[in-house]
């Protein structure tokens, strides 16, 4: 086995009487993309600045390719750090901007000038060597940020959301050329966001934190299709949860009775913790909720419920509709074919038990 | 529609500049202009003045070797003060940014306290110092390090001592302004990159505070050269500055039309001086050390 780039053992952080983070313990393979999924104020940037020394743990350790690192300062890590603002040498070229890091290792002049190139060629922007940050555009100052952050080849790279200071679109191409250059570089890499949808898209591996402790860990479907908590499920996505009783248990399925829909049989493989007899949540995504005509049957096995549109949400090529079932509103994100429905129709939701997860415990 | 509009966007600034203009026009225009116009009248041999177009005044003042050196060692003393206000200021100025919002304040409102004690008071509490019976002198003998009392007053650099004293927060003000401006992470990325605290500080925060350093240094250099008051009382004999001399032709001789013509030479000089530096480095920063972008 080989070693991890990174590993975060049982670290801690307390500013004064606050505990920022509770003990986490991460492993980073080498050449993985994980990424710091949280709401504001989780403890990403702290555990990010923690590994890049800017920051230390007040317990626990932090080892770099195996390499106990808690007393080596910032400047002898060999780590890559790409900021939310840039963090752009304002008084200093592109071309210095990106020599930076160079110039402070031993390379030859010579060299250096290629390895610049190389890195600016590597984020398609040959050419604004002369030029000074204020010149670039916040999409181009950021790509320059990360060929700065890349061109010392270092051992990690750091990224605290750098993409959420750019504008929607420009955001999604700067996620897409980010992967690819990550992958390219097969660099280890720990991604700092609060944006599911970026997370989703670009992870190998997940971290969904809250108040300073983790959640969950695991591979995007994983983490989206198996919440391990209400907390993970309604930061992922639009999530329903619905309170249910667990009926019994067995090797392929949990059997419980839910609150409108009735009995449900939930997939094991999407199951936590089901005891027979015990309170549990049942979790179905918004987009899982069809809606359909009152008088269409649904098809075996699928379950279905009556409720009444209360508002219509369009979202392009999708419409979120929040509808009234008994005392409460559901969540459905359907695709549009034909004609949506209007507020105040009544509808008939459809759900296939296959879509549903299983939390335990009973809703807080 | 949007003629009347335009209209009143350009008229607009002039309405909120006007009371600032009048003031400017009313207390300084035309005394200053007031000043020209003496500088070219004569003071008799009998005491009164002579209205008319007269150069000797000029003369005087641009040929005379003793204006010239006093002139010369002003501008010397004036950048001395500078230096030291800026090796004594910058320190002090990153350390204030760099403390605790809650001790921040308390530094900068000691900083500003000073003010609210007179110039001349504050230049005179040098004398309880520094003077023969001072505070200083009577530790020192009394404590058996020194036999006699030294003269540390009235001399140059007691004369500096007070400038520097005088003008320490204006530096330590402008330097401050500048370094809580520069983004804490463009340190963290040096840093990142590879960079010991010391190097990060002479790569980012050293060049990017510079603009503050300089109009630091401009105030300094400009309020250094301008005063009468700390040469008066810190001052010997010899150690009288520019400003001293227009001060002595005009309260004490009653020689108005020399001492404007001295005055405007200082000014002109001044003025030089604030032309190179506007020129090289703009006056924004000033600008912005006063509240505004
Ligand atoms: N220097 C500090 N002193 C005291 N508390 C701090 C300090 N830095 C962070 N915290 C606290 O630690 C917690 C975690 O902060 P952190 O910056 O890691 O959040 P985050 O997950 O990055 O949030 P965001 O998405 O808003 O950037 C917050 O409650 C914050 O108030
Ligand atoms: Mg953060």
């Amino acid at each position: 086995m080989t070693t991890p780039a990174v590993e975060l053992v049982d670290i801690v952080k307390r500013f004064g009487a606050i505990t920022a983070l509770q003990p986490m313990s991460l492993t980073l393979p080498e050449g993985s993309f994980v990424t710091l999924l949280g709401p504001s104020g989780c403890g990403k940037t702290t555990t990010l600045r923690m590994v890049a020394g800017l920051l230390d743990p007040s317990a626990g350790e932090i080892r770099i390719k195996g390499k106990r690192v808690n007393e080596t300062p910032i400047h002898k890590r060999n780590l890559g750090l790409v900021f939310q603002n840039y963090a752009l040498f304002p008084h200093k070229t592109v071309y210095d901007n990106v020599a930076f890091g160079l110039r402070y290792r031993d390379i030859e002049r010579s060299q250096i000038k290629k390895l610049v190139n190389e890195a600016l060629d590597l984020v398609q922007l040959p050419s604004l060597g002369d030029r000074y940050p204020k010149q670039l555009s916040g999409g181009q100052q950021q790509r320059i940020a990360l060929a700065r952050a890349i061109v010392i080849k270092p051992d990690v790279l750091l990224l605290d959301e750098p993409l959420s200071a750019l504008d929607a679109n420009l955001r999604e191409d700067m996620r897409v050329e980010l992967k690819r250059i990550q992958h390219q570089l097969g660099i280890t890499t720990l991604f700092v966001t609060h944006d599911q949808s970026e997370a989703l898209a670009m992870s190998d591996t997940i971290v969904v934190m809250s108040a300073g402790n983790v959640e969950q860990v695991g591979a995007p479907e994983e983490v989206y299709n198996t919440p391990s908590s209400e907390f993970v499920a309604r930061f992922l996505g639009a999530s329903n949860i619905i309170e249910s009783r667990t009926l019994s248990v067995d090797g392929e399925h949990a059997m419980v009775e839910a609150r409108d829909f009735g009995n449900v049989p939930v997939p094991i493989e999407r199951v936590r913790n089901a005891i027979t007899g015990r309170e549990s949540k049942l979790v179905i995504r918004a987009e899982f909720l069809t809606l359909n005509k009152t008088d269409k049957t649904p098809a075996d096995g699928v379950l279905s419920v009556n409720g009444q549109v209360e508002t219509v949400d369009y979202q392009g090529q999708a419409v979120r509709y929040f509808v009234r079932v008994g005392d409460r509103q559901l969540q459905a994100i359907n695709m549009i074919d034909g004609h949506p429905f209007a507020e105040g129709e009544t509808v008939s939701i459809h759900v296939r038990p296959r879509d549903c997860a299983l939390l335990p415990g009973a809703i807080t | 529609m949007a003629s009347t509009v335009e209209a009143r966007e350009t008229r607009q600034p002039w309405i909120l500049l006007s009371p600032a203009l009048t003031a400017i026009v009313l207390l300084l225009i035309i005394p200053l202009a007031f000043i020209v116009v003496y500088s070219f009248w004569l003071r008799t041999a009998a005491g009164s003045e002579q209205v008319g177009f007269y150069l000797d005044n000029w003369k005087e003042a641009l040929t005379d070797s003793f204006y010239r050196d006093i002139l010369l060692s002003t501008l010397r003393i004036a950048l001395i003060t500078t230096i030291a206000c800026a090796l004594l200021g910058y320190p002090c100025a990153y350390f204030i940014a760099r403390s605790k919002s809650g001790n921040k304040t308390l530094l900068l409102l000691m900083l500003i306290l000073p003010f609210w004690i007179s110039y001349i008071i504050r230049t005179m509490s040098w004398i309880n110092i520094l003077g023969v019976s001072g505070a200083l002198n009577t530790l020192l003998v009394n404590s058996g390090l020194l036999a006699e009392p030294l003269q540390l007053l009235y001399n140059e650099p007691s004369v500096i001592l007070g400038l520097v004293h005088f003008l320490l927060p204006f530096m330590v003000l402008n330097v401050y302004v500048s370094l809580e401006g520069i983004d804490e992470s463009l340190e963290s990325a040096a840093r990142s990159l590879g960079c010991t605290s010391w190097q990060s500080f002479l790569e980012v925060t050293l060049p990017l505070s510079l603009p503050g350093l300089a109009a630091g240094g401009l105030l300094c250099f400009v309020l250094a050269a301008g005063t009468y008051i700390t040469p008066l009382v810190l001052g010997g004999a010899r150690d009288a500055m520019f400003a001293n001399l227009v001060y002595e032709a005009i309260i004490v001789q009653l020689n108005w039309p020399l001492g404007s013509a001295l005055s405007l030479m200082l000014l002109f000089v001044l003025g030089l001086v604030v032309t190179v530096y506007n020129r090289f480095v703009g006056m924004g920063q000033i600008a912005k050390s006063f509240g505004q972008e």
